[in-house]
């Protein structure tokens, strides 16, 4: 259990590393930079000149919500195949067809859900 | 040298732990550095102009016949770059979320950073036990993905930190395409490890280290292909910079940033496709081994080769990143999404299942 533990200490410490540098540097480039005046035409929005209109985040396509929807399934059923995969030369020995079987079964369960949102539209972004 | 040996097992490794992440931040922070240089070294070549050729300190001019030759080179441009973002005003507008102002360049560059800590770098340098990654994790690529999913975060808040139009509309851009990719590119390594059985990167180095016909990619190709896209995507590199795209959303999420926090989604973005580079290289090119066949080294002349021969790989795969943004135009956004969830994902599932099957008929 302790090695295991062990094994996370160097990641522990290049995130300290990590989060001091871009910490530091914020905190250096705020006390080195050059301090100029807040004036108005600096203090709006930069849209190209054109003068903003209207709140700065505005509402979006639906389209965006339903990715991260599909991303949630998807991904999850990407994180079931990883412990799949490494076992998987070890059960073939033992009980090939249950291994392939039950995981092709299951992406095949999938894949069909896959064609629904595919024949939905839910992936065309040109409507 | 001796008095290391007298220090019990666990000083000893947390010593050499952080001696290892120090040396490896630094040679990727100058990576960060110069392959900025050489993306605009290698555009103005593409483009037949001089590209960066002035800055110098004042006392290379006297340095004969080298010193002009380094300034063309545009050597000192880095530091020039560095010095320069930290002199400029880092300004804060009024109307910001200022919290998440602050939070998202450091939240872009952090995770990048951390991805580095699972590749294998080298084999072992001196005995056995120095094994060159930083941590040598048995669910290695399990958290390098879980981290690399993290670096959404610092574009997505950069962009609704912003408050202001284009730069949200940058964000969700990102989001939606980095969470697209994702599932490709995860997909496409589990053939991968179909083959390897082991989630644990020193493994998929050792799989592949008996030389040029032992590497995954000629076993993989197609998950080489689907991976390397993905990583161009996740990336925010052309051909898919949609998140950025100037002509269109000004400059993406981070329009309205300034000073050394505009730098840091710069160096976020490189230490990310040094990242993405050194995956690539561990899972498809055979990591450290050199095209002939290695053998852990025992000497620590050998170590070093085996770490020259990664960043070598690593190199070349970088070039291939910049050389690529001046050779494709830009996606469109339909066409991004197109290509991820309805090309990428069933052709990375057909790979699996084939992967399976041929593993089912040749495994004994």
């Amino acid at each position: 259990m302790e090695s295991q533990l062990q094994q996370y200490l160097p990641v522990l410490v290049l995130f300290l590393v990590a989060a001091g540098f871009a910490g530091g540097t914020l905190v250096i480039s705020a006390l080195a930079g050059k301090v100029g005046r807040r004036t108005k035409t600096k203090d709006i929005p930069y849209e190209c000149g054109m003068l903003p209109e209207g709140p700065g985040s505005s509402r979006l396509s639906v389209k965006f919500y339903l990715v991260a929807l599909l991303f949630v399934l998807f991904d999850i059923e990407v994180v079931f195949m990883y412990p799949w995969a490494v076992v998987y030369k070890e059960l073939l020995t033992q009980n090939a067809a249950l291994i392939l079987g039950g995981m092709v079964s299951f992406l095949g369960v999938l894949f069909v859900g896959y064609l629904y949102a595919l024949k939905k539209g839910a992936f065309d972004w040109t409507r | 040298m001796d008095s290391i040996k007298y220090l019990d097992p666990t000083t000893q490794f947390v010593l050499f732990s952080i001696l290892k992440v120090m040396l490896v931040f630094a040679v990727a922070m100058t990576g960060v550095a110069y392959s900025v240089l050489v993306e605009r070294k290698v555009s103005a070549w593409i483009q037949d102009r001089p590209g960066p050729n002035r800055v110098a300190p004042f006392f290379v001019e006297f340095i004969p016949v080298i010193g002009p030759w380094l300034t063309r080179l545009g050597i000192f441009q880095p530091m020039a770059d560095g010095l320069k973002s930290f002199l400029k005003e880092d300004f804060t507008p009024s109307y910001v979320r200022k919290v998440y102002f602050w939070l998202a360049p450091a939240i872009a560059c952090v995770p990048s950073l951390m991805t580095l800590a699972v590749i294998p770098f080298g084999s072992t340098l001196g005995n056995a036990a120095n094994k060159m990654v930083i941590a040598d994790l048995n669910v290695g690529i399990l958290y390098s993905f879980g981290i690399v999913s993290l670096g959404v975060y610092g574009i997505v808040l950069a962009g609704y930190a912003a408050n202001s139009k284009y730069p949200f509309l940058g964000g969700i851009r990102s989001s939606a395409q980095m969470i697209s990719y994702e599932i490709a590119m995860g997909m496409s390594v589990v053939a991968v490890f179909l083959l390897v059985g082991d989630l644990n990167l020193s493994s998929v180095v050792d799989y592949q280290r008996g030389g040029l016909h032992q590497w995954l990619i000629w076993k993989q190709p197609l998950a080489f292909v689907i991976f390397m896209i993905a990583a161009f995507a996740e990336t925010n590199r052309l051909p898919f910079d949609l998140p950025e795209s100037e002509t269109e959303l000004v400059g993406g999420y981070h329009t309205e940033y300034s000073s050394m926090k505009f730098a840091l989604f710069f160096m976020g973005e490189y230490a990310a496709m040094i990242a993405a580079s050194g995956m690539m290289v561990t899972l498809f090119l055979g990591g450290w081994s050199s095209p002939f066949g290695s053998e852990p080294a025992g000497t620590i002349l050998g170590g070093l080769v085996h770490i020259g021969w990664f960043l070598a790989k690593v190199a070349a795969l970088m070039v291939v990143f910049i050389w690529t943004r001046w050779m494709l135009p830009r996606f469109r956004y339909d066409q991004l999404m197109d290509l991820g969830w309805r090309r990428f994902i069933p052709l990375a599932l057909a790979n699996i299942l084939v992967t399976a099957l041929i593993v089912a008929f040749t495994h004994k």
